[in-house]
């Protein structure tokens, strides 16, 4: 049985139609698989749909479980115990996904004493050493200081440890490095790696980067207008695509393969799209 | 739902405006005749309402009410308007100190409450209708300067005045071209709110005995004469009331309804 | 902080120092406190001037309006009316920081001695209206923003619609209808002292304080409502739901703290709207604290007693304003290192 398993998974908000249609995909515990789609196409929502955290007024069908357990319908008392705890995810956006009026370093320790019963000190130890565990230098001083007294890097592996502090089975990144630098990027998701490694956890890997995609996953689910097109093992994916639209995401990323004064290839030479349908539209 | 509260603002607009109209020129009974005998007489043939504690018709007071009430918003309303406006804008467009400085007396000016102001104008000249506009006026006269500066603020900082003055447009010109006709809805809406809040100040200072004269007819007047008379008559207190809550819930609706109208996303996100 | 020992090398890990943290602070209060004296100052000038500035004001209000010329001149003359303003307003303003608020003309009552007695039942009133004011709307708005797209929250939002366009005055007259005339639960108007028999206070209390608190709370359950429907947008309130947090106390944990800061402003606001409600509402019940103080000098042209009231109350105001100003510097960690 695989850790998460999605089954025919629909998301409709309001009465507008349906912005998921039938997603099936499974992750299997300890794997690392990157969701890549343009913006729009869904992916976000799939991520806060498997964390349970749809606006009230999206209603989501069909089957989610998470190491046997249905997640749709479960009754938010039963839900929030497990999210930051078997299940936690990374948000986009570092500069506003932490408190602006907490120390950061109570806003992950909070995490901890939210799921175990532990001391203060206790839960203070722990979030020292999980700091330096996504490689901030001088946690103490880390764990005293306010969100808007750090450096985006620093504040997405402070965001980083909330997630990862108590060790859940999945793990959702949701574009954790788009916000950031290069440079940082690359250490960014280098911890992440080594923490994944340390703690066991899988991972479901958002991004539209097919560098970054390859840097952390080995598997790859494609989204194309709600809908998964393909899915498979990087290699064969990115060495033998089948969906067109998945060679022609591709063929943009290769440009050691375009010849020098040609026109850059995009998606559409590789794929049409239909006629959309109008309202499958939808942020992120 | 959608622009429920537009609609519902403008019919209880409607009503009030319309009563102002028609009392201008006719209610059912004079409503300051006397009527021997009839005091605290309950509803009967065409005095559909009863008759107050000295037996005038309660229904064309409520009516001829209305008219005290839109007087008193329209004026004290204009003036805070014509003082609020260009005093805000100018803050907006000025820059440094003295920009700070329009904005500091406005503050100043902001701890007076409309009511507070007004028992001083009333305790200094004596009460009269006039006092009591001048005084509401002048106390609303900082909610316009901060709603016009904010909106001068962000037009002036919007491309197209940017790409106007990079054509040339005089900064002056620009301003006067631009800034008034886009932030006037925006003064629509406080507008409308702050007619509402006036005619709360009115009907309060009426009801203290601090407003109009005795002979004219408004509902905080009334409010204060029927108090006396509560065990005998509590419905003398009530219909007055109900006007006042249906005139300032339509000027607040309308208000909030033009504020959705304005503004796509809020309504988005309400 | 312990900001010492590990390899963090010459950049700091942290941005902002604690020294300049609190530096800063200072000046920014200081600023506060001049701002705030400044507008003393204005707002009380203005006030002895509307209360002045006309000619025989004070005079003409002992004699009456239709009094001799010469004896409004003479009387003039006798209090020393005719001196000149600056002069005049120094020596009232000098004599309320020795704590002497002034003379009434008419009654001969010391001004100060009569505002001391009066105050307490103001404050009362309006403390106990603020507190249930909140009591009501911070559960009511919050639900209003969490059920936003059902029914019961437009209910609520219309309700509260509702109470703000209902006059407190109206609202106390119908209650002392209701619960003093036709129900009898509690006395319709007067005052017992708090320490002459507790019980009675409280009972006397009980009326003004809802009515001026029901309408009240139902301009704050608007605030509460777009504050809590902000902060339910917030990524870190997303963040918190994301590591177990429920709605409740996600809310509780981060919105209260960063939507404190609207909801101070608010009570700001709102703690000078029931100053000013509050005199209305003495007038309905009989209360004799400072509004039924200030509604009688007004009645009797005591321009002395009017302008030492206003002014007690526009200090009120600007009191909480200022305190209001200070609370951002303390809530938000952000502005207090903002120069």
């Amino acid at each position: 049985m695989s850790l998460l398993e999605v089954r025919n998974l629909s998301v409709a908000f309001g009465r507008r139609p349906p912005t998921l249609t039938g997603i099936d995909f499974t992750i299997d515990a300890g794997a690392r698989v990157g969701l890549i789609g343009q913006s729009g196409s869904g992916k976000s929502v799939t991520a806060l749909a498997v964390m349970g955290l749809l606006p009230e007024y999206a209603t989501a069908t069909g089957s989610i479980r998470l190491g046997g357990t249905e997640l749709i319908g479960r009754p938010d008392a039963l839900f929030a115990p497990m999210r930051g705890n078997d299940l936690s995810m990374v948000f986009q956006e570092p500069m506003t996904a932490l408190d602006p009026t907490m120390k950061v370093g109570r806003q992950v320790a909070e995490v901890v004493r939210l799921h175990r019963k532990s001391s203060r000190e206790q839960a203070r130890a722990l979030t020292l050493d999980m700091l330096e565990q996504v490689d901030l230098p001088d946690p103490e001083q880390v764990y005293d200081a306010f969100a808007h007294q750090l450096s985006g890097g620093q504040r997405q592996r402070v965001v980083l440890a909330m997630a990862l502090i108590n060790q859940p089975d999945l793990v959702i990144c949701d574009e954790p490095t788009t916000a950031l630098d290069v440079t940082v990027q690359q250490q960014v998701l280098r911890v992440l790696r080594h923490n994944l490694d340390a703690v066991g956890a899988a991972c479901l890997f958002i991004t539209h980067d097919l560098a970054v995609l390859s840097q952390v996953c080995d598997q790859v689910l494609v989204m194309l207008d709600g809908a998964i097109v393909e899915a498979g093992e990087l290699k064969s994916v990115f060495t033998d695509p089948q969906h067109p639209y998945t060679r022609g995401l591709l063929a943009t990323a290769r440009l050691d393969q375009v010849a020098p004064g040609s026109r850059l290839p995009t998606v559409a030479d590789f794929y049409r799209r239909p006629e959309r349908t109008p309202g499958t539209e939808v942020a992120g | 739902m959608k622009r429920a509260s537009l609609w519902t603002g403008v019919v209880l607009v409607g009503i009030v405006l319309v009563a102002g109209l028609v009392s201008l020129v006719w209610t059912p009974f004079d409503p300051n005749r006397v009527f021997p005998g009839a005091a605290l007489q309950g509803p009967q043939g065409a005095h559909i309402l009863g008759f107050d504690q000295l037996g005038r018709d309660l229904f064309s007071r409520v009516l001829a009410g209305s008219q005290i009430c839109l007087i008193v918003g329209v004026i004290s309303v204009s003036i805070a308007a014509l003082i609020g406006v260009p005093w805000g804008i100018a803050a907006g467009m000025l820059k440094g100190w003295p920009s700070e400085l329009l904005m500091r007396v406005a503050d100043i000016l902001y701890a007076f409450p409309a009511l507070l102001l007004a028992i001083l104008f009333a305790a200094a000249r004596g009460s009269s209708t006039w006092s009591a506009m001048t005084a509401i006026g002048i106390a609303t006269i900082p909610a316009f300067a901060r709603v016009a500066r904010a909106a001068t603020l962000s037009v002036m900082s919007s491309d197209y005045i940017l790409a106007a003055r990079a054509s040339g447009t005089p900064y002056l010109m620009s301003a006067v071209r631009h800034v008034l006709p886009n932030i006037a809805p925006v003064l629509g809406v406080q507008a409308s709110v702050s007619f509402g809040m006036a005619i709360l100040a009115e009907a309060a200072l009426s009801y203290l005995g601090l407003g109009s004269p005795p002979l004219v007819v408004t509902w905080g007047r009334m409010l204060r004469e029927a108090q006396t008379y509560m065990f005998n008559d509590p419905a003398l207190a009530l219909w007055p009331g109900l006007a006042i809550a249906g005139a300032v819930l339509g000027f607040n609706l309308l208000g909030d309804g033009l504020r959705d109208l304005l503004d796509p996303r809020l309504r988005e996100a309400v | 902080m312990a900001g010492s020992g590990t390899a963090t090398g010459s950049a700091p890990a942290v941005r902002g120092g604690t020294a300049s943290r609190r530096g800063g602070v200072l000046v920014r209060i200081l600023i506060r406190l001049g701002v705030f004296l400044a507008s003393l100052l204005v707002a009380s000038l203005i006030i002895f001037w509307v209360c002045n500035a006309l000619p025989g004001n004070v005079a003409q209000a002992m004699l009456g309006q239709s009094a001799d010329p010469a004896a409004v001149r003479a009387l003039e003359e006798q209090l020393g009316l005719n001196r000149p303003f600056f002069v005049r307003y120094g020596e009232w303003i000098g004599g309320m920081l020795t704590g002497d608020m002034g003379t009434s003309y008419l009654t001969h009552q010391q001004v100060g001695v009569q505002i001391a007695e009066k105050f307490g039942v103001t404050a009362w009133l309006v403390g106990f209206a603020m507190v249930l004011a909140l009591l009501i709307a911070v559960p009511v708005g919050t639900f209003a923003a969490l059920r936003r797209r059902h029914w019961a929250g437009f209910v609520t939002s219309g309700l509260s619609q509702l109470g703000l366009a209902i006059p407190a005055f109206w609202a106390g007259i119908m209650a002392v209808w209701l619960f003093g005339v036709w129900l009898r639960w509690f006395p319709a108007n007067g005052y017992v002292p708090l320490t002459e028999d507790p019980a009675q206070w409280l009972a006397h209390l009980v009326l003004p304080v809802c009515s001026l608190a029901l309408v009240q709370s139902a301009v704050l359950v608007r605030y509460v409502r777009s504050a809590t429907i902000e902060v339910l947008s917030e990524d870190y309130y997303r963040t918190a739901r994301a590591v177990g947090w429920r709605e409740i106390p996600a809310l509780l944990r981060h919105g209260l703290r960063n939507a404190s800061l609207s909801v101070v402003t608010v009570l700001g606001l709102q703690l000078t709207t029931l100053l000013v409600g509050a005199i209305v509402i003495e007038q309905v019940f009989a209360l004799p604290g400072l509004g039924s103080l200030l509604l009688q000098a007004v009645a009797q042209r005591d321009l002395v007693m009017v302008q030492g009231t206003v002014l007690v109350l526009v200090l009120a105001v600007l009191l909480v304003n200022f305190l209001v100003d200070l609370s951002y510097l303390l809530l938000d960690p952000r502005l207090r290192e903002r120069r």
